[in-house]
């Protein structure tokens, strides 16, 4: 198992870093070493772990290593696996639409909701559908929100309301209706299926039916959220892991003065 | 037992007193009313099942009917009765005439109370002996094949296919689980009817239906056989219809339910007085069925802070042990929940988490406790997340708990695959085995954080006790005492299927099952 110990040949190749041809890196640069784990609906034994072989070969990997396997059940093969990685990306060509704004931090968004808006900004949020989690939309909403991010709820400058979990499209706009909504945040923690994109989607269409939809900012957020997808799915933003109440409040209040939606 | 913890038992003796009181109130409500759910469960016990050509439940179709027609609250039984009576015809075929319209309950003559009483006793006696013949069922597996030690492995299949949900739970089983929680559909707690047959769609889970169960059931009982060691099979007895899952649960052999109207409530925005009604009833049909509840204290803190608000946790324990107390259930049946949910970036964290499940244990020396992953602090970390498992796992062999719920390295990511399932099973094995008798050589320092820790907890939950024994139960959910979430007594879902026991009204049962074998 541990032969690459050992191995005194593995040198050869361009250990040089060009930015048009990355591949994973191990301990050398373009070593391409990528570990993996998967299973396969085969019985334990030799064929087993040839089957893995040749599958990490069609992958793209050179020198396919299996380091560890186990029956789950008859019929069941896990393994934990190694190889070098043979295709490369081209990361100066590369162009991720992000959110752009700049992000500030709580008494920054009150003041500047204070100054260019001049009235508390209304901001609905919910998970929709029949997504029962309510982590997402409550790290983001509740007063004492995440990671040290304070949530909307505790913004001067913002008037919170957060629905909870499993809420009906149609619910959710009719709420959203009736406060005067500024802002409509939709949370979509746990999914099966790619359930949560057709939700998200259908409650673009329900709004653009209304006529409701350039009236509002519509925001989308989950671990399976990031902005792209949500562009593409007809929402003005989208936030993925590692943001925060800050970052969705600075998106929302600078977007409300883009769009000149002050009422 | 000495307490490692120095805690005070005239303290827990206090704390226990106060949750009676608070119990015994709910109680005196709950015995004047029943629900939509609890006479469909009635339908049940008479034997009644299947569905009409639009797939609603014939339990249902009854007791919306009486519904309509303003006469529910009379009981389903009393009208069966008199049709029985009257028809000489079975529940289940009086039940299909009712669907068809050619009956209608209402207009059937009233028979005298001894008649109406002898033409149901048979259908009584058969169901109870059902669920009794079960419950034996279970006992013989247990002193046969046995069971695994303590912690029992608790794992989670939710492919929404229940023939996968097979592969995915024998699998489970082989690699060494105990238990094992068929998740339900999302959104299921909300439908106020059980749907029939067995199923293939699902979305985060599998429908709980009573095919389904018996599917379920039957392929563990196999493969208990095979591998010598008796796999237990969990369900949701909660949402809008608690007790109808109850039955349909004891009448096809399930081992554990969770089974918690403060979940329902706080989580699920069901209205507290359905739900309470309903519990009761669910609760006297698990005691008597055999079977281990679970309560869902663990979620309180997926909302409110798990070292800040830890107290309500214990208080919320206490209460339960005393509804449940109230449903005839044994201590030894009550899987009362805890968690492992404290920020990992927390100083001493693990510390606090020794020494709130050490607590738990000792004030529920003999309940099977059930105690919950992180799921709050986990993320696309697998590794990490192996790790914050592996130290749950720590905690749970050290401090005896019941039921040990695995969490998995990827509980941030997806519903479990097959492997992640086995990662999580080696993990707490190896610990457990490793670890076995750590409890027995350790004691906490007198005056250190560990004991302190409990003391203080124990206390603050003692206060929050006397505040909900002086406002009630239903007040203090009102004031949001409870994972920071606040619901109102008439708000929230199924209000509308409560209703008073009327003059005729009976329920044979709750006699018959509450703290009986």
């Amino acid at each position: 198992m541990s032969a690459g110990l050992y191995s005194i040949n593995s040198g050869d190749f361009d250990k040089t870093q060009d930015f048009t041809k990355v591949k994973p890196y191990g301990d050398t640069i373009n070593d391409g070493k990528v570990q993996m784990s998967f299973t396969l609906p085969v019985p334990c034994g030799a064929e087993a772990i040839e089957a893995a072989k040749q599958l990490m070969k069609k992958m793209g990997f050179d020198n396919p290593m299996v380091v560890y396997y186990k029956e789950l059940t008859p019929g069941f093969t896990f393994f934990n696996c190694y190889g070098n990685c043979t295709h490369t990306v081209d990361y100066t060509t590369i162009f991720v639409p992000k959110v752009e704004t700049d992000v500030m931090d709580m008494h920054q968004v009150d003041e500047y909701i204070k100054t260019h808006i001049g009235r508390e900004l209304v901001i609905i949020g919910a998970s929709t559908g029949s997504d029962a989690h309510t982590v997402g939309i409550d790290a983001i909403m509740n007063m004492k929100g995440y990671a040290g991010h304070y949530g909307l709820e505790r913004y001067d400058m913002i008037k919170a309301y957060n629905l909870g979990s499993q809420v009906l499209n149609e619910d959710f706009i009719a709420k959203a209706v009736e406060i005067k909504a500024d802002v409509l945040l939709v949370s979509q923690t746990v999914t099966q299926k790619d359930v949560h994109i057709k939700n998200l989607v259908e409650l673009v269409e329900i709004l653009e039916a209304e006529g409701l939809r350039d009236k509002v900012i519509l925001v989308c957020g989950g671990p399976r959220i990031n902005h792209e997808l949500a562009k593409e799915l007809g929402y003005d933003a989208g936030f993925g892991i590692n943001t925060y109440a800050d970052d969705v409040a600075s998106f929302a209040a600078q977007e409300f003065v883009r769009r000149e939606l002050k009422k | 037992m000495e307490s490692k913890l120095g805690l005070d038992k005239r303290i827990i003796e206090r704390a226990r007193s106060l949750s009676a009181h608070i119990a015994g109130e709910i109680q005196n409500f709950v015995d004047g009313y029943t629900t939509v759910t609890v006479e469909r469960t009635l339908c049940r016990l008479m034997g009644i099942d299947g569905v009409d050509k639009e797939q609603i439940p014939l339990p249902n179709i009854l007791t919306d009917k009486l519904k309509a027609a303003g006469v529910l609250s009379e009981g389903v039984l009393y009208f069966l009765a008199n049709a029985i009576v009257s028809t000489g015809l079975s529940p289940q075929s009086i039940a299909e005439m009712v669907a068809d319209g050619s009956v209608d309950l209402t207009r059937i003559p009233v028979a005298a109370k001894d008649k109406r009483d002898q033409v149901i006793a048979p259908y009584i006696k058969k169901s109870i002996s059902i669920i009794k013949e079960k419950r034996e069922k279970r006992e013989k597996y247990l002193s046969t094949i046995g069971e695994g030690s303590k912690p029992y492995l608790y794992v989670i299949v939710a492919t929404g296919n229940i023939f996968e949900d097979v592969v995915q739970a024998e699998a489970a089983a082989r690699q060494g689980a105990d238990i094992i929680a068929v998740i339900r559909t999302t959104g299921q707690s909300l439908l106020d009817y059980v749907p029939y047959g067995a199923t293939t769609e699902g979305f985060g889970g599998t429908f709980a239906t009573q095919e389904n169960f018996r599917i379920m059931r039957s392929a563990l009982d196999k493969t208990g056989e095979e591998l010598n060691r008796y796999i237990r099979l969990c369900n949701y007895c909660s949402g809008l219809c608690m007790p109808e899952i109850a039955v349909m649960g004891a009448i096809e052999g399930l081992d554990v339910m969770l089974n918690d109207a403060l979940y329902g409530i706080l989580f699920r925005d069901i209205n507290m007085q359905r739900t309470l009604i309903d519990q009761f009833f669910s609760r006297v049909i698990n005691g008597f069925a055999g079977v281990i509840i679970n309560t869902g204290e663990d979620n309180y803190l997926t909302t409110a802070d798990a070292y800040q608000q830890a107290h309500t946790v214990l208080a919320s324990d206490l209460i339960n042990e005393q509804l449940a107390l109230l449903a005839g259930l044994s201590q030894e049946q009550m899987g009362l929940g805890h968690a492992f949910e404290m920020d990992p970036e927390m100083e001493n964290g693990f510390l606090y988490e020794l020494s709130q499940a050490q607590m738990t244990r000792e004030i529920f020396p003999n309940a099977p406790l059930k105690y919950m992953p992180p799921t709050k602090f986990m993320t696309g970390n697998i590794f990490k997340g192996h790790i914050q498992d592996a130290l749950f796992n720590i905690i749970g062999i050290w401090t005896k708990q019941g039921i040990q719920l695995l969490g998995m390295p990827t509980e941030a990511v997806h519903t479990p695959f097959m492997s992640d399932r086995y990662l999580s099973i080696e993990n707490a094995k190896y610990i457990f085995n490793n670890m076995r008798n750590l409890s027995d050589e350790i004691e906490f320092k007198p005056g250190g954080t560990i004991r302190q820790r409990a003391h203080f907890v124990l206390n603050e939950a003692i206060s929050l006790l006397e505040k909900i024994k002086e406002l009630g139960l239903f007040a203090a959910l009102e004031d949001g005492l409870f994972a920071d979430v606040k619901r109102s007594r008439k708000g929230g879902k199924g209000l509308e299927g409560v209703l008073i026991k009327g003059k005729n009204y009976i329920n044979p049962y709750i006699d018959l099952m509450k703290g009986r074998k």
